[in-house]
């Protein structure tokens, strides 16, 4: 089954590297994977759609907790969340079945954000499954082209809600005795 | 008024500010511009013969002083021979700082000489690791760089910087503070955590105290030992761990593990209350995890959160500095003390009673025969000489258990090898950073004829040093560990583990300009060690030892610790 999991993380060099390679240094394969910018710009949060062992789950969260860039790593596998996705389509339609198409789109809700004799483009917002089956039944009608943003999800915990991302308390100075060897 | 310097000045002052002392270092073509600033700077540079061994050197600097070690390389092959010792430094969690320089940053990415993406391949074996791009962030990314290696988990943190940040001038003004929203240190350990592990530890009948890296890491050995003084219970170190506890403690009882002592994993098999301290529950020391200690609670303390549970789970898991936690923790138990003791008092004769008894059933003893030189002796000799206190760096393989087993430390830092990755080659450039780091102490480098030949170049390093080094090779003939597999697990194929040439070392040493002594016969050995810790300078002891020796009691891999090998199944022969 697969696992969702947010991250919120710093926006620099290498950090996407670092949180995909907990996941390649295991051999797993990603589903999909969304970056982009916070509020803070200094910021990204990320969702990842990954097939983990259930077993394997905790510490793979754990894991990325730990990177220096992951300010924090939650599990929304079985959290209520919300996780949405959107798709663009390109569809070549004949003109006899422009109508039906349209009508289509427009019970699943979706938008046409191109026409030409061709065909239409069409975008749609939902969860995964309303996608596929979009795409399904698109397909009866004619040849398609099909991108996908991938998840984003959003937690729902009301404890988990942020409005600004967590800060420690205070920097370390630099002469932290903690730091010095036993 | 801030001062205008180039990244090379810059890096310089950062790493004397660190307190840096010495950097173990191979130079090359893009980190020019450091060297010649070098050129007229105070900071110490030891120039090492692979830069490989300028990463052990720095990690044998580390774990015998706690510090820092630090080490450099040049871009590309300079910065690709660094990697196997940036993961052994991951594994063992041992603080060292690695400096690579870069091809410019117009060049990077245009496949230029000696260009390697050093930042890509050292995401996977450091804590962390930076590429400079601006020589502006060069200071800031020093101290964190340092403050990341030696705090939370030690580990390794590399810093790749291209030549043209090297010379770039700025402003130079001194960082005061760290600011790293993301790292995450819990050092304190949950109070009602603590409290109820001091109620645990009280209600044990068999309570164990399973010690590890992390007592070495944190300075938690008098802790330790107050620890296991007030409950009086029986304590392990792991490999990561001898010298935690002194090791002629009444109440150790060696290493457990795969090559562990027989009392050692009947104990942790048998408990009621495994107390786990800065421990990673490695499968050398578990063996079958689902039979490790089956009848056991489990409590364990660890700085990184991610090793609770990851392996066996954790009854009553505290994240934290095993010292801070466990000063915590023996107050805890003192205030419950008068009572507590009292009430598992006769079950808790009874569990010592039974841990003598596994003592005395199966012992740690050393082979020792007077025709022949065992391995063992050789250790039994090592250990005399050092009473407990002299600093022992090891290679890879039989030798290195044999070492683990019968070399006593009664002092944390004194045992130096490659546990969690097990790279041979380790062992002698560690003993040169551990003599750097402690110039007046006595340091042995205890090493197989394999991992000998494969450090070879750094005799040259210790020659011209004059480094006191004692090197010990205990020269079977053989890849002796990989021997004993074939041997025991693979129906005694031997393929690939004859070492049929093997230079007189003597030779070898005098070419170095250093004395060297073969020692063949029983009677010499101890004579042999006598002289070469008498010698002011390196020596070089080539010890023939009995070729077909193999490491006991053994846990055969993926079996339960309970079910050892104790002897040899009679008669191993080797087909010549």
């Amino acid at each position: 089954m697969l696992q969702t999991i947010s991250l919120l993380v710093e926006n620099k060099p290498g950090a996407l590297m670092r949180i995909t390679g907990v996941l390649s240094a295991r051999g797993y394969n990603i589903d999909s994977l969304t970056v982009a910018r916070t509020l803070d710009p200094a910021l990204s949060r990320m969702t990842i759609v990954v097939d983990v062992d259930p077993q394997l789950r905790q510490q793979v969260i754990k894991q990325m907790n730990k990177l220096v860039n992951v300010l924090q790593a939650i599990d929304l596998t079985e959290q209520p969340a919300v996780a949405r996705e959107m798709l663009l389509m390109r569809i070549r339609a004949p003109m006899e079945s422009r109508t039906a198409i349209l009508k289509e789109a427009e019970i699943f809700g979706a938008r046409v954000v191109d026409s030409s004799v061709d065909g239409f483009a069409l975008e749609l917002t939902g969860d995964p499954e309303k996608l596929e089956e979009f795409i399904d039944i698109m397909r009866a009608y004619g040849d398609i082209d099909v991108t996908r943003s991938g998840m984003v999800a959003v937690s729902l915990e009301p404890r988990k809600l942020r409005l600004s991302p967590p800060v420690p308390k205070a920097d370390p100075v630099l002469e932290d005795p903690m730091r010095k060897g036993a | 008024m801030p001062n205008l310097m180039s990244g090379s000045r810059m890096l310089l002052e950062c790493l004397m500010r660190e307190g840096v002392e010495c950097v173990f270092g191979y130079p090359g073509g893009v980190v020019l511009p450091l060297y010649d600033e070098m050129y007229e700077h105070p900071l110490r540079h030891v120039l090492v013969r692979h830069e490989e061994n300028a990463a052990f050197a720095a990690s044998g600097y580390a774990m015998a002083t706690g510090k820092v070690g630090v080490c450099l390389a040049t871009s590309g092959p300079g910065a690709t021979n660094l990697v196997t010792g940036l993961v052994n430094a991951l594994m063992d969690s041992i603080p060292i700082v690695a400096i690579t320089g870069q091809v410019s940053t117009k060049l990077i990415g245009s496949d230029a000489f000696q260009e390697a993406d050093t930042f890509g391949i050292t995401r996977a074996c450091t804590k962390h690791n930076y590429l400079v791009k601006n020589v502006a962030d060069l200071p800031r990314i020093v101290h964190e760089a340092f403050y990341l290696a030696s705090t939370g988990r030690r580990g390794p943190v590399l810093i790749d910087i291209p030549k043209d940040v090297l010379q770039a001038q700025a402003h130079y003004s001194p960082v005061s503070a760290i600011h790293l929203p993301g790292y995450k240190v819990y050092t304190e350990g949950h109070a009602g955590q603590i409290r109820r592990a001091a109620q645990m530890i009280w209600e044990a009948e068999r309570p164990f105290v399973y010690a590890g890296g992390g007592i070495i890491a944190s300075g938690a050995h008098e802790e330790l030992r107050r620890l296991v003084e007030l409950v009086d219970a029986p304590a392990v170190c792991t490999l990561m761990g001898l010298g935690g506890l002194p090791s002629s403690h009444p109440n150790f009882i060696s290493m457990p593990g795969m090559h562990g002592s027989y009392a050692a994993n009947m104990g942790m098999t048998n408990s009621d209350l495994l107390i786990a301290l800065g421990v990673r529950f490695d499968d050398r020391v578990t063996g079958r995890l689902a039979a490790f200690a089956p009848h056991a609670k489990v409590i364990h303390v660890d700085i990184d959160p991610s090793e609770i549970s990851k392996n066996r789970t954790a009854d009553l898991p505290i994240v934290g500095d095993a010292r801070r936690v466990l000063q915590r923790l023996i107050k805890a138990l003192e205030e419950l003390a008068p009572e507590a003791a009292s009430r598992k008092a006769e079950a808790r004769r009874a569990w010592w009673q039974q841990i003598r008894a596994w003592q005395a059933e199966h012992p740690l003893v050393p082979e020792i025969s007077s025709t022949e030189i065992k391995p063992q002796h050789v250790m039994v000799e090592i250990d005399r000489l050092s009473g407990g206190e002299a600093i022992v760096c090891a290679d890879v393989g039989q030798h290195q258990m044999w070492a683990a087993q019968f070399i006593r430390f009664n002092r944390p830092r004194l045992w130096i090898n490659s546990g969690g990755l097990g790279a041979m080659g380790f062992g002698l450039p560690a003993a040169i950073g551990a003599q750097f780091a402690c110039p007046d102490k006595l340091v042995f480098a205890v090493i197989g004829d394999g991992g000998f030949q494969m450090s070879i170049p750094e005799l040259a390093t210790i020659a011209s040093h004059g480094l006191p080094v004692k090197i010990v090779i205990v020269n079977n003939g053989y890849l002796g560990m990989v021997r004993q597999w074939q041997q025991l697990f693979y129906n005694n194929r031997l393929c690939a583990v004859t070492m049929d040439c093997f230079p007189r070392v003597e030779n070898l040493a005098a070419a170095y300009g250093f004395p060297g002594r073969t020692v063949d016969s029983p009677a010499d050995l101890r004579p042999a060690l006598e002289q070469a810790v008498s010698e002011p300078g390196p020596f070089l002891l080539d010890i023939k030892v009995s070729p077909e020796e193999n490491v006991y009691p053994m846990v055969p891999a993926g079996g339960a610790i309970h079910e050892m090998i104790l002897r040899p199944p009679q008669p191993v022969s080797v087909p010549k």
